[in-house]
Formats: C-alpha cells, structure tokens, sequence
C-alpha cells in the first residue's frame, strides 16, 4: 500500500526545515536506512533515512523547498506490486501545498506587522468635525499601547503621548483621567528600543532615578550633552539586542615592533609617516577582514550584508565622549597611509570635525587601551558591524616556547562577536589569521 | 478562629451587604452577615423587587385595555388586589430564599439581630434581649435606609403611608396622594393610576423625576398626564389632615396659593435617610453628615478596620450602586491590586413606571454647566421599527456628547423597556467609549437598541431613520 513520507522533525523544537536535497529519484527502490534526503534546519543539515522500504513513486516537494512543515507529506512511497500510476497523489500534494504556501503570508503578513508597527495608536482618522487632525503617531515601537477610545482621542488634541503614560484603569490601561493630568508633549521615559527585543515582547523595567539614593547637594548634576545621549542610547541598544560572546588570543608583537622600528627609522626625522602598533593591528585586521569575509559582515532581519571593502572603525577618546571614525577600504591602503588617515580622523575627532559620512556604518572596529596600560578588556559591539576586537597593551611577559621560558612583547586581543552573524568558529578562525598577520607583519605581502 | 471571630463581618443583609459578603467569600475570607429582618433588605424585600411585581401586574392590566388592538376580545375583566401583593410577596420570598441559598453556598455565617460597634474589631450582636460578641478583621456597615418623613408629614401606617404600606394595600384606595416625585413616588403612582386610582402627584420641585434630563421628564410627565395623572409640581404640602378613611391635604403652590384635597389615601416618598442609629458610629468616632456616613471612595470611614456602604454613605442610593460599593470594599479588605473607586457619573438610575425612565451621567444642562461644548442626540420610539410592532410607539432616546472629544457625558431615555436598554450606554460610558465607537457599532434589527446608535448618530446629524 501506497505510504506517505513525511517530512520528520529533526530535533524537537524544529517546526519546519528545507528539504536541501534528494539523494533519491523517482522509481528508485529503497530500503530501511537507505539515505533519503538531506535536510536543512535553523541548526543543521541532516540526513533523513528511509524507515520502510518500497520504491519512491512519487516526489511531492522538490529539492530547495525552504520551510517545509513536519509532518508534511515530501514523497510517496509504494508498496511492491503498486505502479506510481496508481497513487492518487492529489490529497498529499494538496497538503503540501497549503504546507510551503502556508510559508508566503506568514511573511507577508510579519512584514505587514513591522510596517503597522508604530501606528498602532494612531486613532482612526475620521471625517467627522470633531475629530479635527489625525495626530502624529506617538514614538513607542510597535507594543500595543492600551487605551480607552476617549482616552487616545484627548491625548491626540492635547499632544500628549500615550507611550509616555502609565495607565490607572482595569489592567493598567490609560483612561481619560490620566490623560488629563499628563502634560502635553510629554515623552516616554524610557522607550522601548527598536528591533528585535520589542518583537520578543519582553518588558523592561526601567531602573530608578540615581538621584533617589543620594542627598541632593551631594552630588553635581551634569547634563547629557547630544554626545552623551547618543553614546548612552546606542550601547544601551548594542548590549541588549547584540548576542556578545567573547574570544581572547594573545599575540607576540617581538617581529612587528623590529617592523615598526625598521620602518619608523626609516622614514627619518620630519617623517611623511611614524607607525603605531595600532596602525599594524587596523592594517591586519583589514587584511584578515578579507580572508574572512563572514566576520565582515552586518546582521538584519532577513539577511546578512557581507561587506566588500575592509572599512575599520578606530575608537578615538575624546573629551566629551567617544567616537568611531572609519578607515574605508582599509585593505587597499598601506601601513602609511592608514597611520596618517587615522591621525587626521583622531584630529577631526577631537575638533568635533567628523561628518556623519566618516563615521557610520563600517564593517568592524578596533579600540585599543594598550597606551593606558590595560591588559585586556572587552567592548560592546559597534552597530551596524558585527565585531570589535578591544586591543590590550603590549608588555613583556614570559612565555613558554618549546618547554622554556622565554621574554616576549605579547599583546592580548578580545574580539566580541555577534553571534547571530560571526559563529563561534569563524571567530576564532579570523582571530587566528589576525594572530598570523600581527605576529609576521610580512605575511601581509603575500 | 473561634466560631465568634470572622475575617469581615457585614452589618446589613441588604443588596450591598450581602453582596459584599459573597465577594469576600469568593476572596478566602471567613466571612459573616449581620441581618436584623430578611436577607435581601430593603430591596428584595420591600423595594425594588417587589413594586417591580406590582408593576408587571398594573402592565398586564394596561395591556389587558388595548386587548381589540392586538386582536383580543374580552371583557369584564377584573384584577384582585390581595392576589396582586400576595404575588409580589412571593417574589419576595423566593429571591430572599434565594440570598440565603447563596450565603450558604459561599459559607458565609448569616447572624440573626441588630449590631453595634463595640470597640476595636468587635461587634456586639443584640437578639431578643440577649447580646453576643463578634470579632473582625474588618467590620463593613451596610445598614442601608429609610423613607424620610417631615414634621407634620409623619405616617401612620393607616392613611398615611411610607413605601413599605403602599406595597401591600389591604385594599384598593380610590384616591391617592403621592407626595415626592422621584422614583419611589412615580413608581407607587404609576402603578395605582393604572389600576385606576385618582391619584394626584405632588414636587416640590419644578418637574417631576427631579433628578432626570428636564426634556425626559417633560416628556414623562406629559404621558402621566395624558394617563390621567395630576402634577403638582413646585407644589409643598404644608398639612395632612385625618378623617376616619381619608385624608384632607393642604397643598401650597409657589405663587402662595393654597388649595386641599382630600384622598383616600397619601403615600410619603420625600427621599431617604440613611439608618445610622444606634450602631455605634458616635463612640467609633465615625462620622455623619446629614444621616449618612461620611465615607472616603473605596468606603473606608477612617476607623480602621470599619467601612461602611450602600445608602448608609452617599448616593446615589440605589442597590446596584451599592452591590458595587460592597465588591470594592471587599476586594479592597482582601489586597486585590487594581481596585477602582466607584465612579458616580457611570452608576445608571432607572424608574419602573409607565412609560419607563432611564438615564446615566449628565443631564443636558448639567452638561452644559461644565462649560464644555456639547452636542445633542435625538431619537424618537416612533423611528424604530420594534417600538411600533411593539405597540409602544412613545418614547424618546437622548444622548449627550462633548462636543470636542466625543466622551458620551450623559444618556436619557423615556419609554417602553428603556431600563434595559441603558446598560449599552453604561458600558461605553465605563468603557471610555466616544461617539465614533458607538457609531461603529452594529445593532440588531429589529430591536429597541437599534435608538441607541441612533440617538448617537443624531448627534452628528446622521441619524438614518428620522
């Protein structure tokens, strides 16, 4: 008799898989533990094994097919006098059919959702006199606000964002009188940040005031400049919605400080360049950064962007703040070049010069501490890229080399890691080929 | 705990009290009632329930006259008034039962007697001369309220009667004299003009139903009229006067004109006071203002552990007003989070006479005293289908809107089934609803409701079938 082959759940969370490929045809005979397809989840690729044997009569769901439910019927397999004629094949392929279709809306309609988001508490604009303007959609991201009818409507011609209010009805919902005390134009105290984390739905109490746990006049009470605020916001976004995970390798710089110092001299005084250490680790990371290209990359919803150019940022303190000015191109510039370009950018930094174009996006950073003594350290990643390697100081530490101990300069390098972007493995294999590039600067030319 | 000592003891088995007592229940609490009479108070027993039954018979009489217009024929057709109260009486009963079926069901301890605060948590409970002790966690007064009466316009229980007598006439007066026109005075004179009583209604004020939208009670008090009722209204009664089997009242108009009417009988219904003696609020240090107990919103009396409910505190006094008042004070003893205050413009007040009168919030000019624009929907039973297959063809659907954000500020009706109509309003008043929800929503067809949208689209002009 004529049996369905199902498509399995590989594991039990898996709710759907791409049948990435057949490894059977259509009037091949198989036997139980006959490798029948392979098939891919969000973890995995695996093989999928025959349980009964039969021969294929009929193939329902091509290879390629992405988001196929389990459960859902990929193949029919016939039993020894059936000929694949006499399967009616119609019901299963009906159902496989509402299976990868099932696929489509549910993405339309997510799309539509991040699109709805946002004017989710835009009142319905009405044409009746009463409801004079339909007010600007309040700032909080997506979450349904819960608020009376009346309650959205004064806050529409009051201004007042309902985002900002916590509500004292039944469940906390917003009513008319909390909007009536609220003053216009007030803003939410802590929204929600964008992105993933508001999908997820979990909310986030806000911590208290500081100023409730110290005397006033105990402390001076500085204001956030712009810079503060957007340093305060960014980080607090990076740190909560990135998945960090840290790798550390330590690297003997005993070749590229006798580099630095040949190439330093040889410049001579009133040089055209003097190379920093630092200027080595851009120029290697850009090199790496090519050999590597999946850690050059930056995460969105419905793809990775893999970068083309090695464009490095450089963390530069200054006194209101930081900054990440960009190397662009960083691979195709020399160890000059990019020492005198991050000079120029450190200036610019320093004089708030910087245009908005030499310091967003970019597809990795550098922050190095070594000059204040740090050993290692660990950064919060710089969206939109997806790794930062936080740079530690170059000492001299005893080493082991072959069963002795030896005094080599050694410097430790932390790279975080988006893990959603950069796994485990590609990390630690570009740390590697960083490592190479900082320890034999020459192996740069190859 | 011994069997004397509860975690809430409610004074007043009334709709508030037990009420009260069953929510505390439900919320774990070792819950007792205290009830010197029947369960079910006033209000089950001698109030709301019962006139409800009397009316339904005065209704069925008056359907009984338009017998031909729906294609009847009969006649000599009579009613018994002792078989019209002894039905009443036993809807009475039955719901009273009913209260006592259900503090059994919750475990509740009903205590038979009168009760007095007798120091810190404790409640002394006076039977037949003798006296126990009860302790509580918390002690919830629900001593509800009585008909006023004024020097000189005292009843005797005989020709002058308080609510409670004219529920359960020996006999059928041929005249009678209401005095007060708010809902008890109107319900009593409905019911006996129907039945065919001279009856003559008395308001100090300047319209009948005081307390409702000047427009609907004008509308009421034309359709009285037209039944046969006579309205005095900025009228007083400044003497009643005994005969052997009737009485001579002396009426004083605000002109200063006076004229007498002698009536068979005279009903007193001038309004209420709350029953605040003798339960030992004075030692409690708990305080009274104008016969009712000064309470803060979720009825705490600023005695700890001693809240109070239902007519015994402010108004509006009507049972379902204090069903709710008894939930928040139990929710509230038991540290339900989220508990809300009472909010008096929501609470709906109905009048059971013929044509019903129905309403919540604010009335047009109340309204307009907030200073707020505001705009008006109309709609009239005659533009419902329902109400002309119905026969009921009188009445009028009003609706009060702030005219800037659409908050439904007030709602008034007069007619047939209006009292169980409000409760669409109510809810959207509760709700927050503005006009644009009410607009959107779908009435049945053919129904009395459908006045409801109605009446809202009128507001804006749009009514549909007008």
């Amino acid at each position: 008799m004529a049996t369905n082959i199902l498509m399995p759940a590989l594991s039990p969370t898996m709710e759907e898989g791409k049948l990435a490929r057949w490894l059977v045809k259509e009037g091949d005979t198989v036997k139980s533990g006959d490798i029948l397809a392979e098939i891919e989840t969000d973890k995995a690729t695996m093989e999928f094994e025959a349980v009964d044997e039969g021969r294929i009569g009929k193939i329902l769901v091509p290879e390629g097919s992405e988001g196929v439910k389990v459960n859902a019927p990929i193949a029919v397999l016939l039993g020894d006098d059936e000929k694949p004629g006499d399967v009616d094949i119609s019901a299963a392929m009906k159902n496989i059919g509402e299976a990868v279709k099932a696929e489509v809306p549910k993405k339309a309609e997510a799309s539509a959702k991040t699109e709805q988001a946002g004017k989710v508490e835009t009142p319905k604009a009405e044409t009746t006199p009463t409801a004079s303007k339909v007010p600007s959609a309040p700032s909080h991201d997506g979450d349904r606000i819960f608020a009376s009818p009346l309650a959205r409507r004064i806050a529409a011609q009051k201004g007042v964002d309902l985002a900002a209010l916590s509500g004292t009805g039944p469940r906390g919902r917003i009513v008319k009188s909390d909007v009536e005390s609220a003053k216009p134009g007030a803003k939410p105290a802590a929204a929600a940040p964008k992105g993933e984390a508001a999908g997820a739905g979990m909310a986030v109490a806000p911590l208290p005031d500081a100023r409730l746990f110290y005397k006033a006049g105990e402390y001076e009470e500085i204001p956030h400049d712009s810079m503060r605020k957007a340093i305060a916001k960014r980080l607090t976004s990076a740190k909560a919605l990135i998945p960090h995970y840290y790798l550390t390798i330590d690297c003997n710089l005993t070749a590229l400080m006798t580099t630095r110092a040949a190439l330093n001299e040889a410049a001579g005084k009133n040089a055209a360049y003097k190379l920093s250490v630092n200027d080595f680790v851009v120029k290697a990371s850009a090199m790496a950064l090519m050999k590597h290209p999946d850690v050059n990359a930056s995460w969105t919803d419905t793809a990775i962007l893999r970068h083309k150019h090695a464009d490095v940022g450089i963390a530069v303190a200054i006194p209101s703040g930081l900054i990440t000015p960009i190397v662009f191109a960083a691979e195709t510039k020399g160890l000059a070049a990019i020492s005198n370009e991050v000079k120029e950018l450190a200036v610019k930094a320093k004089d708030k010069k910087l245009k908005p174009s030499e310091y967003e996006g970019g597809g990795f950073s550098v922050s190095n501490l070594g000059m204040f003594g740090i050993k290692s350290f660990t950064s919060i990643i710089n969206p939109p890229q997806s790794c930062i390697i936080a740079v530690g100081a170059g000492e001299e530490r005893a080493i082991v080399v072959n069963g002795k101990v030896e005094i080599a300069t050694m410097m430790t390098i932390t790279m975080s890691c988006d893990h959603r972007v950069v796994d485990g493995a590609t990390g630690a294999k570009f740390l590697q080929t960083l490592k190479r590039f900082i320890e034999e600067p020459a192996s740069m030319l190859l | 705990m011994s069997d004397n000592s509860f975690d809430v003891i409610v004074v007043g088995g009334g709709p508030g009290g037990y009420v009260c007592a069953i929510r505390a229940a439900q919320l774990g609490l070792k819950t007792a009632v205290v009830e010197r009479d029947r369960l079910g108070g006033i209000c089950l027993n001698w109030g709301c329930i019962p006139t409800k039954a009397l009316l339904r018979s005065s209704e069925i009489w008056h359907l009984m006259h338009r017998l031909n217009e729906f294609g009847f024929s009969a006649d000599n057709f009579k009613f018994d008034i002792k078989k019209i109260v002894e039905r009443s009486r036993k809807v009475s009963e039955q719901l009273s039962n009913g209260v006592g079926f259900l503090m059994k069901k919750h475990k509740i301890t009903v205590i038979a007697g009168e009760a007095k605060l007798a120091g810190k948590g404790k409640l002394s409970v006076a039977k037949d001369g003798k006296a126990a002790e009860y302790t509580a966690k918390n002690i919830v007064l629900a001593t509800g309220a009585r008909a006023r009466t004024l020097p000189g316009l005292e009843p005797d229980g005989k020709l002058i009667w308080t609510y409670r007598e004219a529920m359960v006439p020996p006999s059928f007066p041929k005249s009678l004299l209401v005095v007060g026109s708010g809902a008890i005075g109107i319900e009593f004179a409905s019911f006996y003009r129907t039945l065919g009583a001279e009856v003559t209604v008395v308001e100090v004020l300047d319209h009948v139903l005081p307390v409702e939208d000047e427009e609907i009670s004008a509308f009421a008090a034309k359709a009285f009229a037209k039944q046969g009722m006579k309205l005095k209204v900025g009228t007083t009664v400044t003497e009643l006067k005994r005969g052997a089997d009737n009485v001579t009242a002396t009426l004083k108009a605000k002109d200063g004109k006076t004229e007498t009417v002698t009536v068979d009988r005279v009903i007193l219904a001038m309004g209420i006071v709350g029953n605040v003696e003798n339960i030992g609020l004075e030692q409690a240090g708990i305080k009274v203002d104008r016969t009712h107990v000064v309470a803060g919103k979720y009825g705490e009396t600023g005695v700890d552990g001693v809240w109070a409910i239902g007519d015994l505190v402010g108004g509006p006094w009507l049972a379902h007003k204090a069903m709710h008042e008894g939930v928040i004070v139990a929710e509230k003893i038991a540290g339900v989070k989220g508990v809300h205050p009472l909010n008096v413009s929501n609470v709906p007040g109905c009048t059971y006479c013929w044509p019903q009168v129905a309403s919540v919030g604010l009335t047009e000019a109340k309204a307009k005293e907030t200073g707020k624009k505001i705009k008006i929907g109309r709609f009239p039973f005659i533009g419902n289908g329902k109400a002309i297959a119905l026969g009921e063809a009188e009445g009028l659907v009003k609706t009060v809107f702030d005219a800037e954000t659409g908050e439904l500020l007030g709602a008034h009706m007069v007619g047939t089934e209006v009292t169980e109509l409000i409760q669409g309003y109510v809810i959207a008043k509760t709700g927050e609803l503005t006009d644009q929800e009410l607009a959107h929503t779908i009435f049945p067809h053919p129904t009395l409701s459908e006045m409801l949208h109605e009446a809202v689209l009128d507001a804006d002009k749009k009514a549909l079938h007008i």
